[in-house]
């Protein structure tokens, strides 16, 4: 205070009202929070696909690529056979239409075997030696986020080639080769050791050899068979065989006219790739309806786009050489199919059963401490079977039977096998709150439609084993990635700096924010005009 | 690469954005922006008009290169800003009488001229008591001699920091102390009002424009039209109150854009008394959406409701959409 004299009744020096903290006012105190997006929350390898959106909206591919690559080693192959359920839970479905993460994913994927990105070093070695039995996705997953960890890996696999599933019964016009091919070989260059043709049957000699922990993944394999009264010459095959045989380059003699029984997607594989052959007609007879067919929609509607016709609502009661005769079948109150008598004949040449896979146990047989239900193995929460060391994923343990799906259990696997060879015990972080989206203000976000892949055209496609859906270039890459609502997750967009009446938000020169709680009067304009609902009051108790 | 890719992620709607280049960003999404309207002044939590005057005197610092001087009616924005001895004006600032803000600033605007400092530019500015009811004989005036100023009135519907009475900008139906919620025709009488926005183009000045604290790229556009033009200008912003319209603090942007996408409030550019430019409704809501979350309008919805007040509302809301053209022909998009 200095000493010249004031106004009559006034005490204080003139000054600015910085002095005065209208944080005191405050009853609720805002914080900038991570949410969960659902495309995270619905991914089954546990991406974070808003985090790696994020960097791809900044056009920083390649850190968008590795931060990607933390959960999942595949965005190439990913971005070709995921069944995108990120997309199906996408919260901007209600504005307009999902993101369309599984191009973005690809676009990035391509991009890195284009540019020739290696992944980061592993940590260093820890002494540990880890034996994977299976080289689909679920093994390469484990191997991959195991080498990184440090430990040394080895994967047995039984087929001349690598890849599982990917290749021996993925078609080629969905996933082409070159593609595995370029994903596996970075696992390689990790450290981990491939052995091809090699089939493991004694797990117990595994360990003597000194591996001190084994993951299984041997996938399923074996096509179920299912009794059909048949003549003598009628040709039945099962499907997992056909397309192992195609991928050999063996493929079996169809004829002109080929049946597919069953309605999954190894069905829609199998009668595509009959057409592909040279099959004339293939038709898929199914006894439920369109409705109930658990093929993925996109692979039905590609599948009647190529000209595949379909019978829904059908069994097949006999086959002979020439013909197989269907009975009609309708749902019952409860949605079940019961037979109606009335049958119809198709001319075939060939029935290609697809329905469902099992899973090849044998190596399992002296193991008493493991145990098998329903065809599959029973594994805990960390992944692990009754026998202590040895666990288990992929197709051969209960779950949805998808390259996501394998993918997730390798890593969780990976996780926990780390976490037992250290002694200690792995638990999933804590979850953060679901960015649901009553938690956003769409307000924010402009309409836009979403960029259409490419797609060869539907008759061309059908002759050949070229690659049916086509990449996004980069302009439309950027632009799909650009639509991402970055649900629960601050993207920078300075709504809270700027609708603050009391400037108590800071902005930082990186871009960041900071609450200045000193001015801060708790009124939460800053919450409700996030677009992203990334801020959130709390009740402050003095 | 030949066309620029466009960012949908989020439109020209946010403040800002890290992926929108510097220049192409709003005054207020600068990090270094000027903040003529400091911290630590006394508004009530989510004032709309703290909000308003800072967006636009911070616009006008940005387009004078910082040469601004302000005159200030009485009213909320003068009391909670300026208690003595601290006050939060970073910007020369004069507080004239209630009613005479206008003709304090053609004071100073002529002041100026005859000292020859035509590039330091006067801005005026006021609630809506002291625009259209007490103030409103010197802003005429200040109109009709097109004096070199700029008159901004952030219109929060009423005399709010004396205890929230009734003034000429009040809408029909709200409920203030001077209007109470009771009798035939409870909340502020349906009478002519008084429409400052249209009056003012009434005068023929070479500018005049409405804008909400709900949208901040056109707030700030308009700001920079107008320090482009000289002579009067007239910027009627709307700011909603927490406290005299019953709401919550943090729906203050909200109520702005329901105001605009009901079509209570209609946006609009006019140049010499003609309209050059509305702002279209993007998504078009009924007037109960904007209604409410008021509790000033609380007795149009209590127990049975008062439907016959709601539809005059609707029928004030259509009106605009017809008289401005705010929503295309077959865009009704509701």
């Amino acid at each position: 205070m200095t000493n010249e004299k004031k106004p009559f009744a006034i005490t204080l020096d003139v000054g600015s009202s910085l002095a005065n903290k209208t944080g005191t006012w405050r009853n609720e105190r805002p914080s900038y929070v991570h949410r969960l997006p659902p495309c995270n929350n619905a991914c089954p390898a546990g991406e974070d696909v808003q985090g790696w959106l994020y960097d791809a909206e900044a056009k920083n591919y390649e850190s968008a690529w590795r931060h990607l690559v933390k959960n999942n080693p595949f965005p190439a192959i990913m971005g070709r056979v995921c069944y995108h359920p990120c997309q199906t839970a996408c919260n901007r479905v209600q504005v307009d239409e999902a993101v369309g993460i599984n191009s973005v994913e690809r676009f990035l994927g391509d991009e890195a075997i284009k540019q020739g990105w290696k992944f980061d070093e592993a940590a260093p070695a820890t002494g540990f030696k880890v034996l994977v039995v299976g080289a689909g996705p679920s093994g390469l997953s484990a191997a991959y986020h195991l080498a990184r960890l440090g430990h040394q890996v080895t994967i047995r696999e039984s087929a001349p080639l690598p890849g599982g599933m990917m290749r021996y019964g993925i078609p080629a016009y969905r996933l082409p080769r070159d593609v595995i091919d370029a994903e596996i070989s970075r696992i390689v260059d990790l450290g981990v050791t491939i052995e091809c043709n090699v089939k493991v049957t004694d797990v117990p000699a595994m360990f003597a050899e000194g591996f001190h922990a084994i993951f299984l993944a041997v996938g399923a394999h074996l096509g179920k068979r299912a009794y059909i009264p048949a003549g003598d010459s009628a040709r039945i095959l099962d499907a997992v065989s056909m397309l192992h045989a195609t991928e050999d380059g063996d493929p079996p003699l169809l004829g002109k006219r080929v049946v597919v029984y069953g309605g999954g997607n190894t069905a829609m594989d199998a009668a595509r790739t009959a057409k592909r052959l040279g099959a004339r007609e293939a038709i898929v007879v199914y006894r439920r309806n369109r409705e109930k067919m658990p093929a993925h929609e996109i692979e039905i509607n590609e599948a009647l786009e190529e000209g595949i016709k379909m019978h829904w609502l059908s069994t097949i009661s006999h086959v002979d050489a020439d013909k197989v005769t269907i009975e009609k079948m309708a749902l019952d109150e409860s949605g079940f199919p019961q037979p109606t008598g009335e049958t119809e004949e198709l001319e075939a040449d060939s029935v290609v059963l697809a329905l469902g896979q099992e899973a090849d146990l044998s190596l399992l047989n002296n193991l008493t401490d493991v145990s098998v239900d329903d065809g599959v193995v029973t594994v805990d929460e960390m992944m692990m079977t009754g026998m202590p060391g040895l666990f288990a994923g992929g197709d051969m343990v209960p779950g949805e039977r998808t390259v996501t799906m394998g993918v997730g259990h390798g890593k969780l696997a990976a996780k926990n096998i780390d976490a037992w060879l250290n002694e200690v015990v792995w638990t999933h972080p804590p979850r953060p709150e679901l960015a649901s989206f009553d938690r956003l203000n769409p307000w924010y976000y402009a309409d836009a439609p979403k960029s259409v892949r490419p797609r060869l055209d539907a008759a061309r496609r059908a002759e050949t084993f070229d690659e049916v859906v086509q990449g996004l270039d980069v302009e439309t890459a950027l632009f799909e990635a650009r639509r991402c609502m970055s649900c629960g997750n601050c993207f920078g967009c300075d709504n809270c700096f700027g609708v603050c009446p009391d400037n108590a938000v800071i902005k930082h020169a990186d871009g960041t924010y900071e609450f200045n709680l000193d001015f801060c009067k708790g009124c939460g304009l800053c919450a409700a005009e996030c677009p992203a609902g990334a801020i959130q009051m709390n009740i402050e108790l003095n | 690469m030949n066309a620029p890719v466009k960012f949908y992620q989020i439109g020209s709607f946010a403040v800002g954005n890290r992926l929108v280049d510097p220049e192409d960003r709003s005054v207020q999404s600068g990090e270094n922006r000027f903040n003529a309207l400091t911290s630590g002044h006394r508004a009530c939590q989510g004032c709309g008009e703290a909000l308003g005057a800072r967006y636009v005197l911070d616009t006008a610092m940005e387009a004078t290169d910082g040469k601004i001087m302000v005159v200030n009616a009485t009213g909320c924005l003068e009391v909670f800003s300026t208690p003595y001895p601290e006050t939060s004006w970073r910007l020369p600032w004069l507080h004239s009488l209630f009613g005479n803000a206008a003709a304090v600033a053609t004071g100073v605007a002529a002041s100026l001229r005859v000292q020859g400092k035509s590039d330091v530019r006067v801005i005026a500015q006021g609630g809506d008591g002291g625009t259209v009811d007490i103030g409103f004989g010197p802003l005429s005036g200040m109109f009709e001699r097109n004096d070199d100023v700029l008159f901004v009135c952030y219109d929060n519907g009423g005399y709010m920091n004396t205890g929230v009475q009734r003034s000429g900008a009040t809408p029909p139906g709200a409920r203030t102390n001077t209007s109470h919620a009771s009798g035939a025709e409870p909340g502020a009488s349906f009478n002519q009002g008084k429409d400052l926005p249209r009056i003012a183009m009434a005068h023929g000045i070479p500018f005049v424009a409405t804008a909400t604290v709900a949208d901040l790229r056109d707030l700030e556009a308009k700001v920079r039209t107008a320090m482009s033009i000289r002579g009067a200008r007239y910027l009627h912003v709307l700011v909603p109150c927490p406290l005299g319209w019953g709401s919550r603090s943090d729906e203050t942007i909200k109520l702005s854009r329901l105001a605009v996408e009901s079509g209570i409030f209609p946006v609009f550019e006019a140049h010499h008394g003609e309209v050059t430019d509305v702002k279209k409704i993007r998504r078009r809501v009924k007037v109960e959406e904007y209604l409410q979350p008021q509790k000033r309008y609380s007795h149009l919805f209590a127990g049975s409701g008062l439907p016959e007040q709601v539809a005059m509302i609707q029928a004030i809301a259509d009106k605009n959409i017809a008289t401005f053209g705010l929503v295309d022909e077959g865009d009704d998009n509701d």
